[in-house]
């Protein structure tokens, strides 16, 4: 009886993963056969013939190849330079200094920025840019996606910063190291994995965006994959499936390939404990 | 945003701001003067002249462009108009379906699938908690114009992969996005989010010291005495820190106008998408500034709820 009870929950195990998986993975799975395929189709089916005629056709398009491989590049590793560099130093200094409010100071603030940062803040993210001459700048997109994404990333980062051990930095003080050795010489190489976590993070999130880019960019030459995947619809805003399906795949494939880094190196969780 | 921290502590109670600091207030303010730039330029300067230009008639072009006029709350007026404002494209219908949208997809939808998929596979390690983590991941970080273009194929009446499914089924073949379209967004974000509250409820149930589940054990306590009893008191911050961060976002979220541009007829506008349609289709900035001071309040009373019910929680416990 035991047994066949043990079987029973073993089955029902298998049965709700399958349908977890099948709920997460189903809806993307003709993203991995329509790139294949030579004709249009709108259903999931393994390409009888399968080619990469559709890739040749995307890389034809420069328009859509410079967004991707240069546009994009730019400002996601744009971002992803200034997030971890801003959000390590800041994280760093909250860390080593006494300061009283500051785990407040930091979930407020991320708060704030996910209620700022959104589409609220459009319009007057859009006027400052334009005041500053930064319309239709990389550096503009950049400079806004970091202000967005730095309370999380710096949230993020902390946890990283206060699980290194102190004793070697107090240690450097005594012998007189300035506070910016300490930080490049010490502290930083202890906290390097927290630095890949949170720059793959704000890379993928800039990798992705496309309001941003929508609202601060003018020049085609300039947008990023995101406006570029609309450039394969036809002139009556139909989309020319194979190739959107074959773009989108590329598009895509970066995403993939980083969060297997990250879960190989790091297991891709939560970092650090939750304290209760 | 697109997606959030993979990592969300409970920084309260927390000991480490009563540790003595290693460096003088000066050379940590000096560290953290970088962040504080960006946060002044990029946060709270939009934040204050959000409501500035919400007073105004600015548009992009013309001659409110360059000198916009200080017009009062006829921005608010004209949102607030009780004889048109619940109509199709209006500012009431917009948050009516947001509220739903929010509901539907962020508590309802992302909230419990996080918790019962945390909870289902609690201690259990392996193969397939790989494979649904990891789906459940892929959903989440993939380009949001990637996922919603697969979803509009996925939709599709005649050729989609669900009606595929559901008539082999023989449940027929529903048009989701012109006959459904709030569900289908509520799905599409429910889908697309949950895995953070996976993420995060799983850390936090990981926690919780075994011995409290084993003495349970012991005296044969069901999985749901064990979940009422034991695991959701311990996790009620945890619960209130996923809900405001899900709700926020959630609230701001503009990718189902990539699945569905708003419509049809405009039955899935959220407001991000009205603000944007209003501000940038319309170019009518003053009009589109009203309608954020008026998200921002509503989401900032949202936040101060749910901290005051966190604050209360951990007074209790």
């Amino acid at each position: 009886m035991r047994e066949y009870e043990s079987h029973l929950s073993k089955a029902f195990i298998i049965v709700f993963s399958l349908v977890c998986v099948a709920f997460f993975s189903v809806p993307l799975l003709w993203l991995l056969t329509a790139p294949f395929t030579p004709k249009t189709t709108l259903a999931v089916e393994i390409p009888a013939n399968p080619t990469l005629e559709n890739f040749r056709r995307v890389f034809d398009n420069s328009f859509a190849i410079r967004a991707l491989f240069r546009n994009n590049l730019i400002i996601a590793g744009g971002a992803m330079l200034m997030v971890s560099t801003v959000a390590t130093l800041a994280s760093y200094g909250l860390s080593r200094t006494r300061l009283p409010g500051k785990n407040t100071l930091v979930y407020v603030l991320m708060l704030f920025s996910s209620v700022v940062g959104g589409t609220a803040a459009m319009v007057p993210l859009f006027l400052l840019a334009h005041n500053l001459h930064l319309i239709d700048t990389h550096l503009g997109v950049i400079l806004v996606l970091t202000g967005g994404l730095l309370p999380a990333a710096i949230f993020m980062m902390r946890d990283f910063v206060e699980s290194i051990p102190r004793s070697y930095e107090e240690a450097a003080i005594v012998y007189g190291a300035s506070p910016l050795r300490i930080f490049c010489d010490i502290a930083f190489p202890l906290i390097r994995p927290g630095v890949a976590v949170v720059a793959i993070w704000t890379f993928v999130n800039a990798w992705g965006a496309f309001l941003i880019p929508v609202v601060m960019l003018r020049n085609p030459k300039n947008m990023p994959a995101s406006v570029a995947l609309y450039s394969f619809y036809s002139e009556a805003g139909t989309p020319i499936h194979t190739l959107v399906a074959a773009y989108a795949f590329l598009y895509g494939i970066p995403v993939l390939v980083l969060y297997l880094l990250v879960n190989w190196r790091f297991g891709f969780r939560f970092f650090g404990g939750i304290k209760s | 945003m697109q997606f959030g921290p993979l990592y969300v502590s409970d920084t309260e109670g927390y000991d480490v701001e009563k540790r003595p600091g290693i460096f003088s207030g000066k050379i940590g303010v000096a560290f953290l003067a970088p962040a504080l730039v960006f946060v002044a330029i990029f946060l709270i300067l939009p934040f204050f002249w959000i409501f500035y230009l919400s007073f105004t008639n600015r548009t992009l072009t013309g001659i409110t462009a360059a000198h916009p006029e200080f017009v009062g709350l006829a921005n608010y007026e004209r949102l607030f108009d009780t004889d048109r404002w619940m109509r199709l494209g209006e500012f009431g219908n917009a948050l009516w379906i947001t509220a739903r949208f929010v509901l539907g997809s962020a508590i309802l939808g992302q909230a419990v699938v996080g918790l019962t998929i945390a909870w289902f596979f609690y201690r259990r390690k392996g193969f397939l908690r790989e494979l649904v983590f990891t789906t459940a991941v892929l959903a989440w970080i993939i380009p949001e114009v990637v996922v919603a273009f697969a979803w509009s194929a996925f939709l599709d009446v005649d050729r989609g992969t669900l009606n595929t499914i559901l008539a082999a089924l023989g449940l027929g073949k529903p048009d989701w996005l012109f006959d459904h379209p709030l569900l289908s967004i509520i799905i599409f974000n429910t889908w697309r989010g949950s895995a953070f509250s996976i993420l995060l409820f799983s850390s936090a149930l990981e926690t919780i010291p075994p011995s409290y589940v084993e003495t349970a054990d012991v005296v044969g306590a069901s999985g749901w005495r064990k979940f009422r009893d034991i695991f959701f008191p311990l996790m009620r911050g945890h619960i209130l820190t996923d809900l405001i961060l899900i709700t926020l976002w959630t609230f701001n979220v503009f990718t189902p106008f990539l699945l569905t541009g708003g419509g049809p007829r405009f039955k899935t506008e959220l407001v991000s998408i009205y603000t944007y349609r209003t501000a940038f289709k319309f170019f009518e900035f003053g009009k589109g500034s009203a309608i954020a001071v008026v998200m921002m309040l509503i989401n900032l009373t949202l936040a101060m709820g749910y901290l005051i019910m966190l604050r209360r929680q951990k007074v209790a416990s």
